[in-house]
């Protein structure tokens, strides 16, 4: 069972998830955005096999390219699926910052001088 | 002591938000090496396809195909706070590899690019696409090889034509405490270049 709207009950072959499409529709993944997975939200028994790895890599907190190196898959294919994933509630993901503010820019300047 | 373990995959889960600095510089210029100096991670690499046009993508595994062209992707981890993660993507300055990394510079809080003091003209063309076509603050470092010609940053910052507002430092990719300097000289430049009417 899955999706309160029923609409994604049909199995999504990978090819269909990625066919044609070189970048997500919905969700802007970015390369450094931080997925998880949805625990209580399992995957439908016809979900794919890279679905499924994907799902199963994001047992913890990481960024798309760490999934997509881990899996040895390339990151336009992750960003694909996983934005699909995200779409029907099985990861979520967490702000990838584009336009950072000074206060984080001061956080990540700290960050930087407490490792040196 | 190594505080970083490097076996680690997950960020703890108090993690909020990611940021992202390029790395930009030709073949063996150390981009590698810097973001190996300093990634809490064992620096991973995926191959990126660089024309989808004609990609069979029916097979998943099937895209080291010989007739698609991929760029590897080196990167690497740094865990600031509770709070943030900044990761560091390194791209190859060639001209065919331009799109993937303006594509990478997109939403970047700031791109280092690393200069061969020995080859500093080859920067030129990487330099004209920066300016060109990316937003993000720059900094150049050059690597400082140790059979290398030690120039200051002015004579670089002259050699190059670089504006006054763009920082040049001297680095050791392999050093790092130097590699950590390079990038809070970034997040510093960052910070000034982010004007207050920027803000909202």
């Amino acid at each position: 069972m899955i999706g309160d709207d029923g609409r994604r009950r049909r199995p999504v072959p990978t090819y269909v998830v990625t066919g044609g499409r070189t970048l997500p529709t919905r969700n802007a993944l970015s390369v450094h955005t931080l997925l998880i997975a949805v625990p209580e939200r399992p995957l439908p028994p016809e979900a794919g096999g890279e679905q499924r790895a994907l799902v199963s890599m994001c047992a913890g907190l990481l960024s798309v390219a760490e999934a997509a190196a881990h899996l040895e898959l390339p990151v336009s294919v992750v960003t694909v699926l996983a934005s699909d994933l995200v779409d029907s509630g099985h990861l979520h993901t967490r702000a990838h910052t584009a336009a950072p503010s000074r206060g984080l820019l001061e956080e990540v300047l700290h960050g930087l001088q407490q490792l040196r | 002591m190594d505080s970083n373990s490097s076996g680690e995959r997950y960020l703890p889960d108090t993690v909020q938000e990611s940021v992202k600095i390029l790395v930009v510089g030709g073949f063996g210029v150390g981009k590698s090496t810097l973001i190996g100096s300093v990634s809490e991670i064992a620096p991973l690499r995926t191959e990126e396809a660089l024309t989808q046009a004609g990609a069979d993508v029916d097979d998943l595994r099937g895209v080291d195909d010989k007739s698609t062209t991929t760029v590897a992707l080196d990167f690497g981890r740094l865990t600031l706070s509770e709070h943030v993660v900044l990761y560091l993507f390194g791209a190859p300055g060639q001209r065919r590899f331009w799109d993937q990394w303006v594509s990478l510079a997109t939403g970047a809080i700031g791109v280092v690019l690393l200069v061969d003091p020995r080859r500093i003209t080859d920067a030129f063309d990487v330099l004209d696409q920066l300016e060109e076509k990316v937003d993000a603050p720059l900094l150049v470092a050059a690597n400082q090889f140790d059979d290398a010609p030690v120039y200051s940053g002015s004579e670089i910052r002259q050699s190059l034509t670089l504006p006054d507002d763009v920082p040049v430092i001297g680095c050791d990719a392999r050093n790092r405490s130097s590699c950590l300097t390079v990038l809070a000289s970034l997040i510093q430049h960052a910070h000034s270049a982010h004007s207050p009417k920027a803000l909202r």
